[in-house]
């Protein structure tokens, strides 16, 4: 008894936790969301402010997700790979965006690119608006999850080592042949990992959007931006249903490439 | 010739890898560099390779200066003293690497990898991955890799070092017989005196980033220049500053004092099977050993703390 009491302990401990902090408040978004029925939530989530929002979130991830993938493995090869001076000091710039409030860098993208900002003359003479649009979004986004694919990459590519990649290179293989057919295969699962952390960070990205997008219903509002503003307008039903549609987008997110691993796990028969 | 480095020299920093190394390497020949850890002997090959860049000098494969050039168009097969397998193909298509990155057709591929798979005795095994093979077999699958694009010259880079024992022998005799079947120039990195012996037809010695001594693995053993070469290829008894081999010692039974011969107490008998080691303390107090076979052990029936006569032979002393 004493015994399993004590493996009991620190189990209970760690299961409450997770349970007040996120058990918890996910249950009840779900049952406050379905308290009364399915009919309400249907009408809450194809409301149009709510389809466009969720549009327009599928949109920013859609764009995001792959420039920050490209990049991500450019820069986690760059510090892995790279002989260059400097290597360390861009392992820390990069930390950058987990280290910046998001509402920060979305004052400082205004700054910079706003209609008052340095390349605000320029932009507005070519017609271009970064600003309360989709661009300063986009850019935002992509700012706020860039660390998250170069994070997961470093380690493995470390571990991964150069012997390999060498031998390729030995082989006749070109430096394009070499990472597409033997580092790539090799840091997959670190890739998406990082893949998934992205997605869910730009999904969910509340604070540098609120700023660049002006919230502009119907426009510039996104999933996230449209559940607070259905909240402070006393629509709790609208914004239940529109929080549950991002948790389910996100659950989605982990299931796919949960799935897509073992999938791949069994192939390569380990 | 098939490799001529000149005058190398290759810095890490303050460390001098390689301090001003020239070798030439014959076509067909089977050649070893032997050394301690931190000889440069690694990197060495990995600047035939095309691995490292040398600081100064040049390399040059079949008459032509590679120095500044990419490893992939050296025409080299290296395998890695770890094998670097790729962990997520099968050995058909690790085999077929260097084949398929210049686009070979398909059936040409095919032909050739089971041909390889065949000579490193893998057949049937194509289809498993490099975590389901042993380590003698992961090191064939290197090996049949690095062949694959005909490459003009192979480097090993301690090819048996990660291997016990048993397996290393085998594979030893068995890559003697491989270059003599398909006659590559090749060249492999040992640390391992015996093994470098065993293997090369030629040899060499390199310490502290250059080389002490180049020649047939007989000329090292019978002529070291050296006394670093000496005593790094086999083994040998230090009195002051000359050297003696222990199996150039002769032993005779007490009271045979013949001149030339010493008094010897005998401290120690090690049977190692068909060689005896027997320790010797000489009358002037010194320590040395002498090898001996078990039939001479047998006769004068050796025993802790008995007398015998020593013939020591002349020692060599080397400047």
């Amino acid at each position: 008894m004493v015994v399993s009491l004590r493996r009991l302990g620190p189990r209970t401990v760690a299961l409450s936790y997770l349970l007040a902090l996120l058990g918890a408040p996910v249950a009840m978004i779900f049952y406050r969301t379905f308290e009364h029925g399915l009919a309400p939530v249907w009408d809450a989530v194809t409301q149009p402010n709510a389809m466009h929002a969720f549009w327009l979130s599928v949109e920013l991830v859609a764009i995001v997700v792959p420039l920050n993938t490209v990049f991500g493995i450019g820069i986690a090869l760059l510090i892995e790979r790279g002989r260059f001076r400097g290597r360390a000091l861009l392992g820390l710039v990069l930390d950058l965006p987990f280290a910046i409030s998001p509402v920060v860098v979305g004052l400082a993208l205004v700054l910079v690119y706003g209609r008052t900002g340095w390349f605000g003359d320029w932009l507005t003479a070519h017609g271009i608006q970064v600003i309360f649009s989709i661009p300063g979004m986009v850019l935002a986004t992509a700012f706020v999850s860039l660390p998250f694919v170069a994070r997961e990459t470093v380690p493995v590519l470390h571990e991964l080592g150069t012997d390999a990649e060498q031998a390729a290179s030995t082989l006749g293989a070109s430096a394009w042949q070499t990472f597409r057919k033997v580092t790539l295969p090799a840091i997959r699962w670190g890739v998406v990992y990082g893949v998934v952390l992205t997605t869910a960070r730009a999904l969910g990205e509340f604070g540098a959007v609120s700023i660049v997008s002006g919230r502009l219903e119907g426009k510039t509002q996104t999933l996230p931006l449209y559940v607070q503003d259905r909240f402070e307008n006393f629509d709790a039903t609208g914004a239940y249903a529109a929080a549950v549609v991002l948790a389910l987008l996100a659950f989605a997110t982990l299931l796919t490439m949960n799935l897509l691993a073992k999938r791949t796990h069994r192939n390569t028969a380990v | 010739m098939a490799i001529e480095v000149h005058n190398v020299t290759k810095r890490f920093g303050v460390f001098t890898a390689l301090d001003d190394v020239s070798v030439t390497v014959e076509d067909g020949a089977l050649m070893a560099l032997l050394g301690p850890s931190g000889s440069g002997k690694s990197t060495l090959l990995r600047i035939i390779a095309g691995l490292e860049t040398p600081d100064t000098g040049n390399v040059a494969i079949a008459e032509r200066d590679v120095t500044s050039a990419p490893a992939r168009t050296r025409g080299v097969g290296f395998v890695f003293q770890h094998y670097a397998p790729f962990k997520h193909m099968t050995v058909y298509d690790n085999v077929a690497f260097g084949l398929t990155v210049r686009r070979t057709p398909k059936a040409e591929v095919s032909e050739r990898v089971s041909e390889l798979l065949g000579l490193v005795r893998l057949d049937g095994l194509a289809k498993r991955h490099p975590s389901q093979l042993s380590g003698g077999q992961l090191q064939r699958m290197a090996l049949a890799r690095a062949l694959a694009p005909e490459p003009k010259v192979l480097l090993l880079d301690e090819p048996f070092g990660a291997l016990d024992v048993q397996v290393r022998g085998e594979l030893r005799e068995w890559l003697r017989r491989l270059h003599e079947q398909i006659h590559v120039t090749t060249i492999f990195v040992t640390h391992d005196q015996e093994e470098a012996m065993d293997v090369a037809g030629q040899i060499v010695v390199m310490n502290g980033g250059r080389i002490e001594q180049a020649g047939s693995p007989r000329e090292l053993y019978e002529h070291p220049s050296n006394e670093f070469v000496m005593s790094f290829i086999g083994p040998v008894n230090r009195l002051g500053d000359a050297l003696l081999r222990p199996h150039d010692i002769q032993i005779k039974a007490h009271p045979d004092i013949a001149p030339g011969t010493v008094e010897a107490l005998v401290r120690r008998v090690v049977h190692l099977g068909f060689e005896v080691r027997v320790e010797l303390t000489l009358p002037d107090g010194r320590d040395v050993w002498a090898q001996v076979t078990r039939e001479t052990a047998q006769e004068l029936e050796l025993a802790e703390g008995q007398i015998l006569a020593a013939r020591l032979p002349a020692p060599r002393v080397f400047a």
